[in-house]
């Protein structure tokens, strides 16, 4: 708290923080004072009139005046009343007056049961109807394949169109007409254009937009069964909570972390959660027959007897481990093939930037940011990432860290930073400095300086920059006048900057965007300044993976150990290797085996090859820990016992391993004894054991249901099957049960399975979770930091600067494009995800095209890597001569490698 | 037929908006899209927020308006004078909402706070002829005298559809 003062409420006298807002500290205080116009993460409004408090001058002032909460700063010696009759009643009418067109149709609207507008309705009192007349009715929109709209129930709060236009920076979502006929939506249907429109569900204080994709197999927020998660579709690693009722998993919730997400999430991870559901899932063990080479289903005793059978007379065995699968499964596979047959499955040229970003973290002394840090950042540079595409909720954070250097401009004016339509008034349409650099046009064009150029060039301008801070770094020659004049300019806005942040990733696989990145904090750190690095990477576990103690090895190494020493058994976790490599090399790959025993969840090219398929639990039916990109260490939990057939991969490879007579590993129970020796294996994971609860844990003798107490049809929900009420699954991993039966109270950061208080139902309930409004959870942020800068030991400077791109006449060179929806592997199979991919293309610039005489949509022949694709062509206004855009990791797309030059054939 | 107005404004400041929109019925007598997404794009501002504008005015119109336009004065003294049944009654016979055009596009039906013709109240306006003490009887008569006369409005319609 960095300024306090004493208030008095309805009698009783508090000391608050005096930066915040009246309603802010109220709720901060635990108080119930309800509100709809104001949301934590978007300031106060003063619209919806919901939060009005009874104010007195002095002690002796016994009749007061009523204010509205959110609008009013703190003042020292304040004395309010929220228990007040005027106020009350005030409070009690507000709400009626919204109710006049509010459609009472709770019973058939998805939000009944999670209504913040239910929840205010019933603490304000309002229960007796008198407007007799028609209420208004509008037309609802078609909004995509993520968000239903209901626009009857709208009562005006405009937090949707705050959010998505304020917030997130969308430009197709806003507000129309006047008066009794306001209107929220798009000026015409469509799907929303911006990637973080899911979260207008959670803004939403009542059910005008609602889940879809949990429409299709609705179930009332009781009846489901939660679990405390891990967004798997990128590396940022935001916190979710999952939900599942009858073995379908339901939909994907943000999960508050003051460090990490905060209260939202980007499309991808809140709609991708699908891919569990989706007829590729792999439920069953299989064995593929020798004769008929049809996969069938077994038992999972019998599974393990076959595996048994498989690796007895096996030589050799070979693990591939996978930046998906979890901390946990990848050491069980480490410990059973030992560290010389272990490859951690991606690519070699991936694995060398990873390690070459963690190294720089570890060593240097740039401190890697939190996801909320990179929010306070005032002046950003991005080095060759797409984040929209690559780490969505960085691009949400950059969006704020943009504001931050024009909110100050409120500060002379005594404009407190919560009044936030006053601040916009102020600061209009600026921005703080960002520049971008990357090949392609972003989604963050629109608020960053840009340059378009190859990774050589992006890699020469951050040296450029670092120079200027540091002569260690080294002077680059040849530099055009345009790089000169952006380095100085970002030269210049570092220099003024209070917390300058350099972000870059592996996508272009250029080590020299790294180097420069990275010397561009060393510089400014020796110089005196302070500077944070964020470095993306691919996968939800790859900065894990980078942390293990193994040999860096990839998939490409595999393929060449094995020519030297050859093996005779494939143990492949969690991975499809046809993603990482050519098809023909993976193809001989495989067929040098007598073996191939795959881990996974659903199916793929590598498992479809496969002898033997376990079936893995996915992330909803798994317990385990992963690293994201910022070095923290987050827990998951299965949301729902999924029967005997599906096991934690840890779990499947610790019942081979059994099986083939390893038995010192039979101590190895539960999931804190993986942890534990994996900590005690590798030193660099201490402390991932901590960082929930243990399984013993219990509050009162008791564990932390997953179901809300109001959970029906326990009893029967299987009658069906049988009349007898079957066993409730245990949970010997985690202090929570899978039942409705347990401790009610406010679990553990790190081990909340949903938000809800007693009148709170909706996530806003999460205020009586945080010590402070928008601060951290009670108990601290889950999570735990695994990586600290060294201080005092001067950094070493990356002294290899990279040659200017120059193009080639006749080829191109090959940048990658990401997309947010359609470059994952798992969330594209999830039906509403899948809706939005892009079909393959190539992307060439319009200038190129201009010189080829090619339009958009004509087919052209590409040859790469000795092979001719025929693919449609997109064309680009900004990119680069010379420069062809291969889209990543789409369905139908081949694999085109990233820095490759490729030849153009016209069709 | 449009793209003259804005030789008047500065490209990219969104300050001229409302002006623009002016401009644009001015022309037409509403707001059309295409001429809309003209706007949008010459002062750079996203269509949804144009159209956020337009629909917050009332004198702004996305809909082309009928031939006529007949106007209910619903100021006080007209509405002790019985207005409201003046208003059913247009309504009943033009099979049209006070604020929509009928289907053939003849007449727009308008209620307004008052005309300023107090003293002849109640009042109907249509096209700014002023009919006073008006009576529900009237009101054929009335409509029938304007059903068969043309304005402008047909003219600038055609023009638009032959342009897209």
């Amino acid at each position: 708290m960095a300024k306090t003062a004493k208030i008095t409420v309805d009698g009783k006298t508090y000391e608050v923080d005096a930066t915040k807002n009246l309603l802010e500290v109220c709720l901060s205080l635990k108080l119930d004072l309800p509100y709809f116009c104001w949301h934590p993460a978007m300031g106060s409004v003063g619209a919806c009139r919901q939060c009005a408090v009874k104010k007195f001058r002095d002690e002796n002032d016994k009749v007061g005046k009523l204010f509205m909460a959110c609008m009013e700063p703190i003042v020292d010696g304040m004395i309010i009343s929220i228990q007040d009759a005027e106020a009350k009643e005030f409070r009690k009418g507000v709400i009626e007056w919204l109710m006049t067109n509010h459609p009472h149709d709770c019973p058939v609207c998805d939000e009944g049961g999670e209504c913040h507008l239910q929840d205010m309705t019933v603490m304000t009192g309002h229960d007796y109807r008198r407007y007799r007349f028609k209420k208004r009715t509008y037309k609802n929109q078609y909004l995509g394949p993520f968000i239903n709209h209901e626009m009857n129930r709208c009562i005006q709060c405009y937090r949707c169109v705050r959010y998505y236009r304020d917030y997130a920076g969308g430009k197709d979502f806003d507000v129309f007409g006047v008066h009794n006929t306001v209107y929220f939506g798009r000026h015409e249907d469509g799907v929303l254009e911006n990637e973080f429109s899911g979260n207008l569900v959670e803004v939403c204080p009542t059910g005008v937009f609602t889940d879809k994709t949990l429409g299709k197999h609705y179930t009332r927020k009781w009846d489901q069964t939660y679990a405390p998660s891990i967004c798997v579709h990128c590396s940022v690693g935001c916190n979710t909570i999952a939900a599942e009722r009858y073995g379908l998993l339901r939909r994907v919730q943000s999960r508050y972390n003051g460090e990490v997400n905060g209260y939202f999430l980007c499309d991808r991870g809140r709609f991708g959660y699908e891919f569990v559901n989706s007829p590729k899932r792999i439920r069953k063990p299989l064995r593929k027959n020798k004769e008929t080479r049809q996969f069938e289903e077994l038992g999972s005793e019998d599974a393990l007897k076959y595996i048994r059978k498989l690796l007895s007379d096996s030589k050799r065995i070979i693990g591939i481990g996978s930046a998906r699968a979890s901390l946990e499964s990848n050491f069980t596979l480490l410990s059973f093939v030992e560290k010389q047959n272990f490859y951690w499955g991606e690519s070699d040229r991936n694995i060398q930037l990873i390690q070459k970003q963690y190294d720089i973290l570890r060593n240097g002394p740039a401190r890697t940011p939190s996801l909320r840090d990179i929010e306070k950042c005032d002046v950003v540079i991005v080095l060759g990432e797409d984040l929209t595409n690559t780490a969505p909720m960085i691009a949400l954070a950059l969006r704020q860290s943009v504001r931050q250097e024009p909110v100050q401009s409120a500060t002379p004016y005594r404009i407190p930073h919560w009044q936030d339509q006053a601040v916009r008034e102020l600061t209009q349409d600026e921005k703080g400095p960002i520049f971008i650099a990357t090949p392609l046009a972003t989604r963050l064009d629109e608020i960053s300086e840009t340059y378009r150029a190859a990774a050589d060039d992006i890699a020469r301008l951050g040296f450029m920059v670092a120079n200027s801070f540091s002569d260690r770094s080294p002077l680059v020659s040849g530099a055009t006048d345009e790089q000169k004049k952006l380095s100085g300019k970002i030269s210049e806005a570092l220099k003024k900057a209070k917390r300058p942040l350099i972000i870059a990733g592996p996508s272009l696989q250029s080590e020299a965007v790294i180097e420069a990145a990275a010397n561009i904090a060393n510089a400014m750190i020796t110089s005196g300044k302070t500077c944070e690095l964020c470095f993306t990477v691919p996968e939800v576990n790859s900065m894990g993976m980078a942390m293990m103690d193994i040999t860096h090895q990839g998939i490409e190494s595999a393929f060449e150990a094995l020519k030297n020493k050859p093996a005779d058994t494939l143990i492949i976790l969690e991975n499809d290797l046809y993603r990482r490599a050519e098809e023909q090399a993976v193809d001989s790959f495989l067929g040098k085996f007598k073996n191939v025993i795959v881990l996974d969840y659903l199916e793929n090219s590598t498992s479809l090859k496969a002898d033997a398929v376990l079936s893995s639990g996915s992330f909803a039916e798994s317990d385990g820990t992963f690293v994201n990109n910022e070095g923290r260490a987050q827990r998951f939990y299965q949301v729902y016992d999924a029967g005997e057939n599906i096991k934690e991969s840890w779990r499947w490879l610790r019942d081979i391993m059994l099986n083939s007579g390893l038995h010192e590993f039979g101590k190895w129970k539960i999931l804190s004894d993986f942890t534990n020796a994996l900590s005690k294996a590798m030193p660099v994971f201490d402390g991932i054991n901590n960082i929930t609860p243990p399984p013993g844990f219990r509050i009162a003798g008791e564990k932390i249901p997953r179901e809300p107490f109001r959970y029906s049809g326990r009893t029967a929900m299987f009658a069906n099957k049988s009349v007898h009420e079957p066993k409730p699954p245990e949970d010997i991993d985690s202090p929570l049960s899978f039942t409705m039966e347990g401790y009610r109270g406010k679990p553990p950061s790190s081990i909340i399975p949903f938000f809800w208080s007693p009148g709170w139902n909706s996530q806003q309930a999460i205020n009586k979770y945080q010590i402070e409004i928008g601060g951290a959870l009670h108990g601290g942020d889950p999570g735990k930091r695994l990586i600290e800068p060294k201080s005092g030991k001067t950094p070493a400077f990356f002294t290899k600067i990279p040659q200017a791109f120059s193009p080639r006449n006749g080829d191109w060179f090959v940048v990658p494009v990401y997309h947010i929806f359609g470059s994952e592997e798992l969330s594209v199979n999830a039906p509403g995800i899948n809706e939005l991919t892009p079909k393959p293309y190539v992307m060439i610039s319009s200038e190129d095209a201009g010189s080829l005489g090619l339009t958009s949509e004509k087919q052209i022949e590409l040859e790469a890597q000795g092979k001719t694709y025929s693919l449609p062509a997109k064309l680009n206004l900004g990119l680069p001569k010379g420069l062809i855009g291969i889209p990543k990791g789409l369905p139908g797309m081949p694999e085109i490698k990233t820095g490759s030059w490729v030849r153009l054939k016209m069709g | 037929m449009h793209s003259h107005i804005f030789s008047n404004y500065p490209p990219k400041d969104k300050s001229n908006l409302i002006p623009l929109l002016q401009d644009v019925q001015n022309i037409y007598g509403f707001l059309p899209e295409t001429a809309l997404m003209d706007i949008s794009e010459f002062i750079g501002m996203p269509l949804s927020r144009i159209y956020g504008v337009a629909t917050f005015y009332n004198q702004f119109r996305l809909k082309p308006l009928g031939k006529n336009i007949i106007r209910v004065c619903r100021g006080t003294a007209c509405h002790v004078k019985g207005s409201a049944n003046l208003l059913f009654a247009l309504e009943n016979e033009l099979n049209c909402k006070a604020g929509e055009t009928t289907r053939d596009k003849t007449f727009t039906l308008e209620t307004v706070a008052c005309i300023g013709a107090c003293s002849i109240a109640p009042v109907i306006n249509v096209n700014g002829d002023y009919y006073g003490r008006a009576t529900v009887k009237d009101i054929p008569k009335i409509l029938k005298k304007y059903a068969s006369q043309t304005n402008s409005t047909e003219k600038i319609e055609e023009q638009i559809t032959s342009e897209k």
